[in-house]
């Protein structure tokens, strides 16, 4: 039993050097994605203090409005422009009929009311698309949809074009908002809400408007990865669920920090599915994927109760 | 003028503190308990015990439950579902390991197992808080759920993957399983859920619930004073875990008879907090008002458009409810965040003074 936990998987990495590669790429991919939702969570926590629990149902929103679009015989890309507009309105409906209202109440009550706010986008979601699964219109995007085959040390390692793009776009869009946030104007208005409230308020920071901000930047996030986890899924209610992937991120990188989202997101997309191959599958009956990273998070959170990068002591109240 | 209180004078210390210091209240109570023990029995159809009166005191209890650990003594928590299903497993693992248990004590006694389950993922609370520590509860949530999956021996190696409820009875009556009639099981489960509900209520007004108001309200200080934290959030765990269990035991015992695996998924946990929160955190009779209303909301919702001749689909019906939910659950956080026990004991304040307005 200790060498099947402690020696056999090792030295099947050593063994298998090609498929470790592969692990390790997959990994990443979605690693990639958990930091980017991540990121859209912290964006919103930072500003409002709200828990933000739909980010997931507007991943799925924002894909079927897509796909849904498409369908009606709207072109790829103009109904890409589209669904923004629609994550727009999103945003700007959420700040006015339901955050607006409750502006002050405690953080559990906010975030109770982005728990209805999922429940009502999931049925008005069903209404109008249908709650069948829908196909990611993959090659409409100009998304490539090959593979390049590598042969490292004799032996295999496909990388599929689709997972490249993912990363690259990704990477790009996460390039693109801490590009935002440190040297324009808005991102400093953000930046300066997540630091102190009263603060920015009494230097004329307008709080609604960068409320709307955030909720429409965390609908463009959702929207990259609905494409994204769409094309290799399917569109489908169940992709709700990535987003839960995202939670065990923020309590290692913590709620607050952007990078630990960033890090945080790569190391909890690697470590699972490293576990989930040569631990999780030979051991435990498979699919561990569902709850390592939360286990692995708690863990970590009690020996440092301060997440793994942050240097400052934060209170995690 | 029904509710005036003039004239209810208290002499002793006994008297204030009684458990109903005014008199309405209690005949008010007496009034709703009549109801559920006599009237309710002997007028209510097989589809009123199966989709409103079961359901609803199964869910409250639930909400009580997660109430204890959220409303009485703050902690955030998002695994009440899988806490459910460690007490129903239990007591299918204990009714069907022990045939001649009482199937009453074995519910009982489920609970004591998502108890110490509860004290377990309890531990992080200790050095974590607010919405860490609810995503920490996530971890049980998912990590229970797979395991209930994986582990065959809890649900004795059938094919199906799921739990069946087997005919138990007592004194040769059937209390659960396909041969229980509606009406015991409604009793069965009126009587645990009003000794729990009366435990509940004592166990939060005595020297434990203080403890936790304590801890709820600002920890340092309730340090300060000499309450240990770790013995306040972890019996805080216990407790809520225990009446939590409890429910998940009735829950497949006496409503569903049977139980898969993502029986016990998120959105069961999501369900009660929307109860805990809509009916009011910290209170006890907010639990029942939330669960009237969300586990009555889809069945009026369902009845309207039939009532009223409209051409709508059940699966739109189905969606619409969902939405209507959802909306109403923003609603409701808009006009009482602090949920309808509130609004309860606004209308009471009123009522009092009626009819004049101080």
């Amino acid at each position: 039993m200790l060498t099947e936990i402690f020696i056999t998987p090792f030295a099947d990495m050593v063994a298998a050097p090609d498929f470790l590669m592969q692990v390790l790429w997959e990994g990443l991919v979605s690693g990639i994605l958990y930091a980017l939702i991540a990121l859209g969570f912290v964006l919103i926590f930072r500003s409002s203090r709200i828990f933000n629990f739909a980010q997931g149902i507007m991943v799925v929103f924002a894909a079927l409005t897509l796909v849904g679009l498409y369908a009606m015989g709207v072109p790829a890309w103009i109904a890409v422009g589209l669904t923004l507009v629609v994550m727009f309105i999103l945003a700007v409906s959420i700040e006015r009929i339901v955050l607006r209202p409750l502006v002050g109440q405690p953080d559990i009550i906010l975030f109770m009311a982005t728990i209805g706010i999922t429940l009502f986008l999931i049925g008005l979601g069903e209404i109008i698309f249908g709650g069948e699964n829908k196909v990611m219109i993959t090659e409409e995007l100009g998304i490539p949809t090959g593979d390049t085959v590598l042969e490292p040390w004799d032996g295999l390692l496909i990388l599929q074009h689709l997972d490249i793009t993912v990363v690259v776009v990704a990477t790009l869009l996460v390039a693109a908002l801490l590009a935002f946030l440190n040297y324009t104007q808005m991102g400093r208005a953000i930046r300066a809400l997540g630091d102190d409230h009263q603060a920015a308020l009494s230097v004329g920071i307008s709080l609604q408007t960068v409320w709307v901000l955030v909720w429409f930047i965390a609908g463009i996030i959702a929207l990259v990865t609905g494409i994204a986890w769409g094309a290799r899924a399917g569109v489908s209610f169940a992709l709700e669920v990535i987003a839960y992937k995202a939670l065990p991120v923020l309590m290692l990188g913590g709620l607050e920090s952007i990078t630990g989202a960033i890090i945080g997101g790569l190391m909890i997309g690697i470590l699972e599915k490293l576990f989930e191959i040569y631990w999780g599958q030979p051991l435990l009956g498979g699919n561990t994927e569902t709850w390592f990273a939360f286990v692995l998070a708690l863990v970590v959170l009690l020996f440092r109760p301060q997440g793994l990068f942050g240097e400052r002591i934060i209170e995690r109240v | 003028m029904l509710y005036r209180t003039a004239g209810q004078f208290k002499t002793t210390y006994k008297a204030d503190q009684a458990l109903f210091p005014v008199r309405q209240d209690a005949v008010l109570l007496a009034i709703i308990l009549l109801f559920a023990w006599v009237i309710f029995p002997l007028t209510a159809s097989e589809f009123a015990f199966q989709t409103l009166l079961i359901p609803i005191m199964i869910y409250a209890l639930a909400a009580l439950g997660l109430n204890i650990l959220t409303g009485y003594a703050g902690q955030l928590s998002l695994g009440t579902a899988a806490f459910m299903g460690v007490g129903a497993y239990a007591c299918y693992k204990m009714v069907t390991l022990m045939p001649w248990m009482n199937p009453i004590l074995a519910i009982l006694l489920s609970g004591i197992f998502s108890a110490g389950v509860g004290v377990a993922f309890g531990i992080p609370s200790l050095r974590i808080k607010g919405f860490y520590l609810a995503i920490a509860t996530l971890a049980a949530q998912f990590f229970l759920v797979w395991l209930f999956e994986k582990w065959a021996w809890l649900y004795n190696y059938n094919a199906s993957g799921a739990i069946q409820v087997p005919n138990l009875d007592i004194f040769g009556i059937y209390v659960a399983g396909p041969q229980a009639s509606s009406v015991v099981q409604y009793f069965v489960v009126l009587g645990i859920v009003t000794l729990l509900t009366l435990l509940c209520i004592n166990l939060t007004r005595g020297n434990l619930g203080r403890t936790w108001k304590a801890t709820r309200d600002m920890d340092i200080a309730a340090e300060l004073i000499g309450i240990n934290l770790m013995k306040s959030k972890l019996t805080a765990f216990a407790v809520s875990s225990y009446v939590v269990g409890v429910a998940g035991a009735l829950f497949v015992f006496m409503w569903r008879g049977a139980a898969e695996p993502n029986l016990f998924d998120i959105p069961l946990s999501f369900r009660i907090l929307f109860i805990a929160i809509i009916g009011g955190l910290g209170s006890i009779l907010g639990n029942y008002l939330g669960a009237i209303l969300i586990v009555g909301l889809p069945v009026v919702l369902g009845i309207v458009p039939e009532a009223l001749g409209l051409p709508v689909s059940s699966a739109m019906v189905e969606h619409l409810n969902i939405m209507i939910v959802g909306g109403l659950i923003i609603f409701f956080l808009i006009i009482e965040p602090h949920g309808l026990a509130r609004l309860w004991a606004l209308i009471r304040e009123k009522l009092i003074l009626w009819p004049f307005p101080h």
